[in-house]
């Protein structure tokens, strides 16, 4: 049952000591006012999704077709807006605020998110290569790539060919990360290992698509109470987001 | 403060623990709780600490040195670890180095570090 994602920022990252004694690095991931802004339906878009926004943005830097965007939806101008592909029957009403327990302790997520850049870098950086030889008559081109091909046939440099250039800035997915906490009231998630991109930046979580999805997640998506709109719409499951909800 | 920063200092207070007063050049007993099968039980180590790193935060550290049946040996406790059951100060020593480092290529009495006499705690709650 394919269900929505959330938009949540990376604060950065800590530690957590267990009782056990173990300790976790984790990534803490954080809810900010993520809502649903649109819906897609198949009969009107040809296929079936939520769109979220995160994030506060003054209504003055908001282009006007977007501010109209946000008004059919009543909510307030969002920062970053992300759509996730859903099943119908776990579509959200629009306005609905995703809250944090959307993920339980111990399931697996799928992080992505816009890598750190790195400028143009060598091949040795980039791809992982060798470079050359330190000594034994290498001169000036100790981190240089070294062959790139063969010889008058077939007299050109084969498409895809690693070299130098540029790295990172581009969207990246760690998967198979695992939660391990959650903070509803603060809008917190806190996963264990790094996350891609730098802190401040969006990411997108998902649950994974390699790992089975615990039978108490929230269905179609943990919603905070206090969600006006919450109540609107999906009168078929309406006992789920109610439940959803308490959790 | 930032969030971060706020959930470090939440996750000092819920852990409740006491970290005494000690810095490079004492001596400390650290009791570490080891596990063997089903069955746990504290583990004195003894030595020097020969350094700490990232201060009182979360993250901090220290190194703790002494010499086992001839050998050097050099253990790093997490301050915060679960896995801690106390510290205690055996003896303050008067160093003048954060790292003391240069103790690995000593040996016997040049590897001595002098007793601090007068010692003074660190006046209100700089150690949380």
């Amino acid at each position: 049952m394919l269900r929505s994602g959330v938009i949540a920022k990376k604060l950065g990252m800590t530690r957590l000591f267990m009782e056990d004694g173990r300790q976790v690095p984790v990534t803490v991931l954080q809810l900010d006012g993520c809502q649903v802004v649109a819906q897609r339906t198949p009969e009107k878009d040809g296929y079936c999704a939520v769109q979220l926004g995160a994030g506060t943005a003054k209504p003055k830097r908001v282009s006007k077709a977007m501010r109209g965007h946000f008004a059919v939806a009543k909510v307030p101008p969002k920062r970053k807006l992300a759509e996730f592909r859903v099943d119908p029957e776990n579509l959200i009403p629009v306005g609905a605020e995703i809250s944090a327990d959307h993920y339980v302790e111990g399931q697996y997520v799928d992080v992505s998110g816009t890598s750190i850049g790195k400028g143009f870098q060598g091949a040795m950086k980039r791809h992982n290569f060798g470079g050359l030889r330190a000594s034994h008559g290498v001169s000036i081109s100790h981190r240089s790539h070294g062959s790139t091909g063969q010889c008058q046939d077939p007299g050109r440099v084969f498409k895809g060919k690693k070299m130098a250039g540029h790295m990172g800035a581009v969207r990246v997915t760690t998967q198979n990360l695992q939660v391990v906490r959650t903070d509803p009231e603060r809008g917190l998630i806190m996963v264990k290992g790094a996350v891609p991109g730098a802190k401040g930046g969006w990411v997108t979580i998902k649950d994974a698509v390699k790992k089975p999805l615990p039978e108490n997640v929230a269905k179609p998506a943990a919603l905070k109470t206090n969600g006006a709109a919450a109540e609107a719409g999906e009168a078929t499951e309406a006992a789920q987001p109610a439940e959803g909800g308490e959790a | 403060m930032d969030l971060i920063a706020q959930i470090e200092a939440e996750q000092i207070a819920q852990l409740g623990k006491t970290i005494p007063d000690f810095k490079p050049g004492d001596t400390v007993r650290v009791g570490y709780k080891v596990t063997e099968g089903n069955r746990t039980r504290v583990q004195n180590y003894q030595g020097v600490c020969i350094a700490r790193k990232n201060g009182k935060g979360i993250s901090g550290s220290f190194t703790v040195r002494k010499i086992s049946f001839g050998e050097g040996v050099e253990r790093v406790f997490p301050l915060y670890s679960t896995n801690i059951e106390y510290i205690e100060v055996v003896r303050r020593g008067r160093v003048r180095r954060s790292k003391l480092y240069y103790l690995r290529s000593r040996r016997g009495k040049s590897a001595r570090i002098a007793e601090d006499s007068n010692y003074k705690p660190v006046s209100g709650e700089a150690e949380a």
